[in-house]
């Protein structure tokens, strides 16, 4: 995957389309209050939907370092935590952007705001976690481990708890649909730009993070050497 | 790489059915102008969009380069 070059020019395409069609396509008015700012569903969604696949496949590399310590299998699960993290912070503040013209407030202490904070504040500590311990050994184990239990406190921060409760996000109580995109929403036209959007984005993050893994393998090659 | 010639058309094909849609008349104003000027804001994200890739590609090539030198030594 790293070494092919393909999916880099498909990202390239989707990412142009999303950026050209998504801004082009007929939206539906439902009841007037979103008007054009609905076309944020292309832009601001997709970086959840991003993060929570980079973010998964890092668990994955951390649950394959515990069973094989190599510093390949740490170095992939850092690079996709941290570019699962800087789209996170991206979805905060694109939906604190859309939320302070659709809400009224950028923060509005929303369920969902919070849980994502709260899931952005675990993810941070996995990095401070990483800082703070020098052995190797040490430091890839138990961040692996840290890396684990935070993936699965996504489950209540960002899909469990905003649905027990109002929220302003489509899918809290007594709406019903998927917390991340409400069926009622998005017609058949929306998707054809959502979906794309979704696997531009990820190949987008897949880049940015083999980018990161190729340098920290280079660095530590680099190091060995001298 | 049959599975991904398949899966580039697949999502080439849902592209080009949907570029039928939503066609009007910008021949008084010109393209740009026309819908509240929204393709304004179209070219903006397109050249940071453009630009960021760019940025990408030199990166990927300098470790690239440096992977290369590597692994002569």
């Amino acid at each position: 995957m790293i070494r092919k070059y393909w999916w880099k020019i498909l990202s390239f395409v989707l990412l142009v389309y999303t950026c050209t069609y998504g801004f082009y396509v007929k939206v539906p008015r439902l009841d007037d209050r979103m008007k054009e700012s609905i076309r944020n569903f292309f832009f601001h969604v997709p970086m959840w939907f991003t993060m929570m696949i980079l973010l998964l496949v890092s668990m994955i590399y951390s649950i394959r370092y515990l069973r094989n310590p190599s510093q390949k299998n740490d170095a992939y699960a850092v690079a996709f935590a941290s570019t699962g993290v800087i789209y996170g912070i991206l979805g905060l503040v694109t939906g604190a952007i859309w939320a302070n013209y659709q809400w009224g407030s950028p923060w509005s202490g929303d369920p969902k705001q919070n849980g994502a904070a709260i899931a952005m504040l675990i993810y941070l500590a996995y990095f401070v976690l990483r800082g703070s311990l020098n052995e190797d050994d040490k430091k890839g184990r138990i961040s692996a481990v840290y890396n684990i239990f935070a993936f699965f406190m996504l489950f209540p921060t960002l899909w469990i708890l905003p649905r027990l409760t109002e929220s302003l996000h489509p899918g809290g109580e007594g709406a019903d649909g998927n917390p991340g995109i409400n069926g009622k929403d998005m017609d058949v036209q929306m998707r054809t730009v959502f979906y794309p959007a979704v696997i531009g984005w990820t190949l987008l993050g897949v880049w940015i993070s083999t980018l990161k893994i190729r340098y920290s393998l280079l660095a530590e090659k680099k190091y060995n050497n001298d | 790489m049959i599975k991904m010639r398949l899966f580039i058309t697949a999502i080439l094909s849902v592209m080009i059915s949907i570029v039928a849609f939503a066609q009007e008349n910008t021949s008084d104003i010109g393209l740009m102008r026309s819908n509240g000027k929204i393709f304004v804001v179209m070219a903006v994200v397109l050249t940071i969009l453009i630009g960021l890739f760019a940025y990408l590609i030199s990166i990927d090539k300098k470790i690239t380069r440096l992977e290369k030198e590597g692994s002569n030594q």
